[in-house]
């Protein structure tokens, strides 16, 4: 394995980092601080972080509107993600975007997205666009099992094939399709086997394991770098919270959550960390107390944060 | 000054702007062996290579996606809709991506692309190959509309469009790629905003764009023969509008007709007469008329298409009535 403690520890803090500040924007949210709609990545950390810590810096991703972990792995700066969730003008989009649309290309950020797939054919754009200037960079998206039945996504999978895009098609199933039980809404067992109806490889990981999702997307990174084309993952996860808050989660067992809630990465990673890796309790404890100071900073800042100029309110319309 | 095609003067300006700008690439379906089906692309696959002409599937929100995303990352692409009506396929890549992508992301990506199709009725290709669809662009925020209604703007607007930072919807009409017209040899551009004054005239302001300027010029020269100056004017671009142009003529003419191939309700007409009656409603000395298709589908048989799409007489019944 060639994760080192440290990378580990970045891990987990990663982790962490996105709980509590998914945590702390659904208590903005119901104080009434955050407008429109929050889909919170609670429960997937595992999946995100596992996933684009096998990308470099300067490797390309869209993402979705459950995308904040994503985007703070990949290196968004989460005072600006939290201000811009506030509507300020320090926000990442300068309070014009909101949840849905964080987008930074600085760190190879091409969006989240508030339509389901969209991202995907604009990955498939940004994987081209790497292999035409003959670099070795790739770009990745993620979307949700419920993205497996929209046409911009099966039409991006044949581009990705037609061309070889180095593009990693990255499924985060979490059972459900917004509210919808994704089961019922495919004749397939598995998500993955449709990519093989595209000529495209695929593997099955398990989401809630963040080392085993950083070492099969590096697999796949990895094709992709050398000219081996587009890869399909679909990651097993589960959101521990609701498709957005103010969700009454009727489509699913309290049970089913259980047992989902007992495998939380957020609590079985440190301590597979001190039994598996051998790393001490008070470093994993020294994590915890720096990622606390660092939501109160950024909750602080966001806060703190002037509004947009609405005499700017036309900028930005063209370029 | 040399006489080409609509077509001929498409291709130089892709042609030209290749040689001088290596972002630029075309995708879209059978552009490259084939040419394009108006065969505005023929003989770039050969120069350029596969690398810069990429023949697509058929495939629209997936191709103009794609493009989305080469633009976001230093490309400057130009997607090609086989026809206007294919947009709707690829609407939410146009509407909700390209549009908005700058706008929602506070200005830190920029989306260069140019979206290049062909529209209108008058060929027997029904009511799915028929549509002219600018008002829909017009409409949403982001997006630059340009629409060429001769070889020297085709050319001129084409070069500006794949010069803009910005997405640009270029709009082609099917039945003006075999017209000719003059076109210099050498580097210009036109810039996007200002309308043309293609026939001066003191008695009606006559606004139109795309193929139907050739109706309204031919209306023009009819009305005069029966003593009524027209002042013909070709938009050239609906986002941004030139109602300065407009308003000009407007205070010589005191009379405004504006004609166009797209459906009446709620087509670039109504938003030019909104416009008109809250800038310039005191230099108006009658309502404002509009000629347009009716509002129903483009039917297919000739005798149906021809009463369904405006033509010179009845731009020329409009002029009668706004100076009666």
């Amino acid at each position: 394995m060639s994760l080192k403690k440290q990378d580990l520890l970045r891990m987990y803090k990663t982790m962490l980092l996105i709980r509590r500040f998914e945590e702390q924007a659904v208590q903005f949210s119901l104080q009434g601080e955050l407008r429109g709609s929050l889909h919170p990545c609670i429960g997937q950390e595992a999946t995100n972080v596992g996933a684009v810590f096998a990308l470099r810096p300067d490797d390309l991703m869209t993402c979705t509107y459950r995308g904040h972990g994503h985007c703070i792995a990949k290196g968004l700066d989460p005072r600006e993600g939290m201000a811009e969730l506030l509507g300020r003008e320090t926000g990442c989009s300068k309070g014009k975007g909101g949840s849905m649309h964080w987008t930074d290309p600085a760190i190879g950020l091409l969006g989240e997205n508030a339509i389901v797939g969209a991202g995907a054919p604009i990955a498939v754009g940004a994987a081209l666009s790497a292999k035409l200037d003959g670099s070795d960079r790739v770009a990745i998206t993620f979307f949700g099992d419920g993205a497996i039945n929209q046409g911009a996504l099966l039409e991006a999978l044949n581009l990705a094939a037609a061309w070889q895009a180095p593009v990693i098609f990255f499924c985060e199933n979490n059972l459900y399709s917004e509210m919808t039980p994704i089961a019922n809404m495919i004749g397939t067992e598995t998500l993955a086997e449709r990519a093989e109806g595209f000529g495209i490889p695929a593997m099955i990981v398990d989401g809630y394991d963040v080392i085993e999702v950083y070492e099969k997307t590096s697999e796949a990174v990895a094709r992709a770098r050398a000219g081996g084309g587009p890869t399909f993952i679909e990651a097993k996860t589960y959101r521990l919270f609701g498709h957005m808050v103010g969700d009454n989660e009727p489509y699913r067992t309290r049970e089913e959550v259980e047992e989902w809630r007992a495998r939380d990465p957020i609590k079985t990673f440190p301590e597979r960390l001190q039994k598996e890796f051998k790393i001490a309790k008070k470093e994993i404890e020294a994590i915890r107390e720096e990622v606390e100071a660092e939501i109160a900073e950024i909750a602080r800042f966001a806060l703190e944060s002037p509004w947009p100029k609405v005499e700017e309110i036309e900028t930005f319309v063209f370029a | 000054m040399r006489e080409i095609t609509y077509a001929q003067a498409l291709r130089e300006a892709l042609d030209e702007e290749m040689e001088r700008d290596p972002n630029i690439l075309l995708l879209g379906e059978d552009i490259g062996v084939y040419g394009g089906v108006f065969k505005v692309t023929e003989g770039l696959l050969e120069k350029y290579g596969p690398d810069r002409v990429i023949e697509t599937p058929i495939s629209e929100a997936g191709f103009v996606g794609a493009a989305v995303g080469l633009a976001m990352t230093g490309k400057r692409p130009m997607a090609e809709l086989m026809f206007m009506d294919f947009a709707w396929v690829a609407s939410d890549q146009i509407f909700n991506q390209a549009a908005k992508m700058r706008y929602m992301s506070g200005g830190r990506v920029k989306v260069p692309l140019v979206i290049r199709t062909q529209q209108g009725g008058g060929r027997g290709n029904a009511a799915q190959h028929s549509q002219s669809l600018e008002a829909v662009f017009t409409h949403i925020p982001g997006l630059k509309v340009a629409l060429p209604s001769n070889p020297y703007d085709a050319k001129g607007l084409l070069k500006t469009a794949l010069r803009d930072d910005n997405p640009v919807v270029f709009i082609e009409h099917k039945l003006l790629y075999n017209t000719k017209g003059p076109v210099p040899v050498e580097d210009y551009t036109v810039p996007f905003g200002q309308a043309a004054i293609k026939r001066p005239g003191d008695d009606v302001t006559l606004v139109s764009l795309s193929r139907t300027v050739l109706h309204a010029l031919e209306a023009a020269e009819a009305a005069a023969e029966e003593g009524i100056d027209v002042e013909v004017i070709d938009l050239r671009t609906t986002v941004p509008l030139d109602l300065d142009t407009i308003v000009q003529s407007l205070k010589k003419t005191n009379r405004l007709v504006v004609a166009h191939e797209a459906h009446r309700r709620l087509g670039i007409g109504a938003e030019i007469a909104a416009l008109v009656q809250e800038h310039a409603f005191d230099y108006l000395d009658a309502p404002i008329l509009r000629v347009a298709a009716m509002d129903i589908p483009i039917p297919y048989s000739r005798v149906l298409e021809d009463v369904a799409l405006p033509g010179p007489q009845d731009i020329l019944d409009a002029v009668r009535r706004v100076v009666a």
